[in-house]
């Protein structure tokens, strides 16, 4: 399976290769009603200064995955195995100690909400400076021009005034911005984007996004993006992994993804986006049910109890994750695929029925990824 | 459509819930907006911030003069508080002597303002030492949790248990058990007496707000950005919890300084001749028929200091919760 070859590539020299390597990773939590499997054998690899999109919805254990890699998870209920290389280093047995090395200087977040991810007693300027004195021993005055010259990168107005104010002084698209900037300030290699705009209005979030990916290049960064929104990722990642119940689901480059999905949850995903040319009043689609237990996940496909084209044989056996013939970058995990004939049957009949409200022909959002890059 | 309704109303005010820290709703009610109002930011916060109330300018007044008297007690033109005049024993107020005299003849208004030194010094200096180890105990068993939380905590619960005042009269007891201690020293055993005292209870408050601190993502945050477990408990988490161990600890200093009065009344307060408000009126609580005033105007000196700090200390954690909930 292609799991094991992108396992049996060893990166001995820093510098040449994929700057991250994980394989087989789980990740699972104590719980009192048992062991919860966040993440499920998730592999991936990522190369220097691209970026990864992460999509899954609330609970898909995208959030968990990034903070996994990142050995952000609570010590006391939090299990980790598989492997993890960053840069030619097996971080999988490594704990806060080995893992203080890295942070900040050479992998950072950027976290979800900046209403909660600065503190609220302390200065912007000093919430930079703080890691720039403390990882490149940097004095007072070389510090605060650092930061003054970080504000400014992330475009927040007035940056010498902003340098001294707290943030409750600030909006949400300010702080995050602010937030961004405490992550960008020791030039780490490889960026977590923890769903950087999901706490922020539309508008706000193209201007944040735009900012990040400009950095990126700026840097030679690479990026994970994670996110619940397709059209997020849609023309700013190279690559995404559709991720459902813990499990990778689909895997594809992002041009690939968009003009040839295999799986249904990237299409329900996808259809869930509401259309500009939709005319007024069009029923958002949504999808039903809730994500599976995962302290009892079900036998079977775990999209299975939500996804429209089941059948018997989904119920029953854990589709593996499988490249598309002729084209081993795109991967996906399922027995039925969108485009298989016995799919194709079912969605003939929804559609005939009026059921199937939105469904959005292969290819159809494809112009999405193009413009990107 | 209509049958949509229902739902959006209920995601509503399911959103506007979410999004306000429970303080925060509180103040809005209190300020007479409405939930689904949005709550005035920029300018009117700054000015609110400045005012203070009557009340509370009262209550600081009252603290900073009864402070100043006790700092300056030394230099102030008061006769020595140890020098009796048999003739103003047990007489109330006169033009010499303001408040009138003790039992004993000795001038009862500089007695109250030197005993505001022992009282305040008690109460301080209690409230410091429990601060100082409980607070530091509360801070890092709420932040590492994990064995260290599982071996203090339940011996704070344990501490807790006992009698306060009981605890407290046993120690001071025991810790000054020989007749010819000094006052000063004595006042010292009575600090550490009444501050063993405070350890869990301050100790308590401080682990269960570093608990909900150190939940928040700044933690994380800083966590990530590679800083060190103990600089992350004392740059990131303590000036956040500072507000409710300063609140509760403006309670507590009112607390001791009555504690203190108990104790003399058990004969193992500050030791006379020394005055402190608490032996003031524990020696002369004998004197009520026959002279009143004394135990009058030393209890409402006592009171109205008790008072002061307790608003005080409300008046801090309101501020705060305030600023929390604009967050």
């Amino acid at each position: 399976m292609s799991l094991a070859d992108t396992a049996a590539s060893p990166v001995p020299v820093p510098g040449t290769g994929p700057i991250l390597e994980v394989t087989d990773l789980s990740t699972s939590f104590a719980s009192p009603r048992g062991r919860v499997g966040a993440v499920n054998g998730v592999s991936l690899s990522l190369e220097r200064g691209r970026t990864l999109g992460i999509v899954g919805e609330s609970g898909s254990g995208k959030s968990v995955l990034s903070r996994s890699i990142m050995g952000l998870l609570p010590a006391s209920t939090a299990e980790r195995t598989g492997s993890i290389v960053f840069e030619g280093k097996e971080l999988s047995d490594w704990g806060d100690k080995e893992y203080r090395e890295l942070w900040g200087t050479e992998m950072a977040m950027i976290f979800q909400d900046p209403m909660t991810a600065l503190n609220p007693v302390m200065k912007i300027g000093k919430q930079i400076t703080e890691s720039l004195r403390f990882h490149l021993d940097m004095d007072r005055s070389t510090a605060k021009d650092t930061a003054v010259e970080l504000l400014r990168s992330v475009r927040i107005p007035e940056p010498e005034k902003r340098f001294s104010s707290y943030p409750h002084e600030m909006s949400g698209g300010m702080r995050q911005r602010v937030v961004i900037a405490v992550a960008l300030a020791c030039g780490p290699k490889l960026l977590f984007a923890d769903e950087p705009t999901t706490a922020l209005d539309v508008t706000v979030q193209a201007q944040v996004l735009d900012l990040l990916e400009e950095q990126q290049r700026e840097r030679f960064m690479a990026m994970i993006l994670v996110t619940h929104d397709l059209g997020v990722v849609a023309g700013r990642a190279q690559e995404i992994v559709v991720m459902y119940a813990g499990r990778i689901v689909e895997k594809a480059p992002t041009r690939t993804l968009f003009a040839d999905m295999k799986m249904p949850y990237t299409e329900a995903l996808l259809s869930a986006i509401p259309k500009l040319a939709d005319p007024p009043h069009t029923r958002l689609a949504a999808i039903g049910g809730r994500p599976p237990d995962l302290v009892n996940p079900p036998e079977g496909c775990p999209f299975a109890p939500r996804c429209p084209y089941v059948r018997e044989r989904c119920l029953t056996e854990l589709p593996a994750l499988t490249p598309v013939d002729g084209d081993d970058t795109h991967l996906f995990a399922c027995h039925y695929p969108v485009d298989s004939p016995e799919t194709i049957e079912i969605k003939d009949r929804l559609t005939a029925q009026g059921l199937l409200i939105s469904s959005p022909p292969p290819g159809s959002a494809s112009d999405g990824a193009q413009d990107g890059r | 459509m209509s049958d949509h309704l229902p739902y959006r109303g209920h995601d509503e005010a399911e959103t506007t819930g979410i999004g306000l820290a429970p303080s925060a709703m509180a103040t809005a009610e209190a300020v007479g907006i409405g939930i689904g109002d949005t709550i005035p930011e920029g300018p009117p916060d700054a000015e609110h911030k400045r005012k203070l109330g009557i009340a509370a300018w009262i209550a600081i007044t009252w603290l900073v003069v009864m402070l100043l008297l006790a700092i300056l007690a030394p230099v102030l033109p008061i006769p020595d508080p140890t020098e009796t005049f048999p003739e103003i024993a047990r007489q109330g107020p006169s033009s010499g002597h303001l408040l009138g005299g003790d039992a004993l003849g000795r001038d009862l208004l500089s007695r109250i303002i030197w005993g505001g030194r022992a009282s305040f010094a008690v109460g301080f200096g209690a409230v410091a030492v429990g601060l100082a180890v409980g607070g530091l105990l509360g801070l890092i068993t709420g932040f590492f949790r994990g064995r260290v939380d599982a071996i203090v905590t339940p011996l704070m619960s344990l501490l807790l248990a006992i009698p306060q005042f009981v605890l407290a009269l046993s120690l001071v007891t025991v810790l000054a058990s020989a007749d010819d201690v000094s006052s000063a020293r004595r006042i010292g055993v009575v600090i550490v007496g009444l501050g063993v005292v405070s350890i869990p209870i301050l100790g308590r408050i401080t682990r269960a707000n570093t608990l909900a601190w150190s939940e928040r993502e700044f933690v994380t945050a800083a966590k990530a950005m590679g800083a060190k477990n103990f600089r992350i408990m004392f740059r990131d988490v303590l000036p956040n919890v500072v507000p409710a161990m300063l609140s509760i600890a403006l309670l507590g200093v009112g607390v001791a300084i009555i504690a203190e009065g108990g104790l003399s009344v058990f004969g193992v307060g500050v030791q006379l001749p020394t005055p402190s408000w608490g032996n003031i009126i524990a020696e002369a609580r004998g004197q009520l028929r026959q002279a009143p005033h004394i135990v009058l105007f030393t209890s409402v000196v006592l009171f109205f200091t008790v008072l002061s700090l307790n608003f005080l200390g409300d008046v801090i954690s309101q501020r705060f919760e305030v600023r929390e909930g604009q967050l």
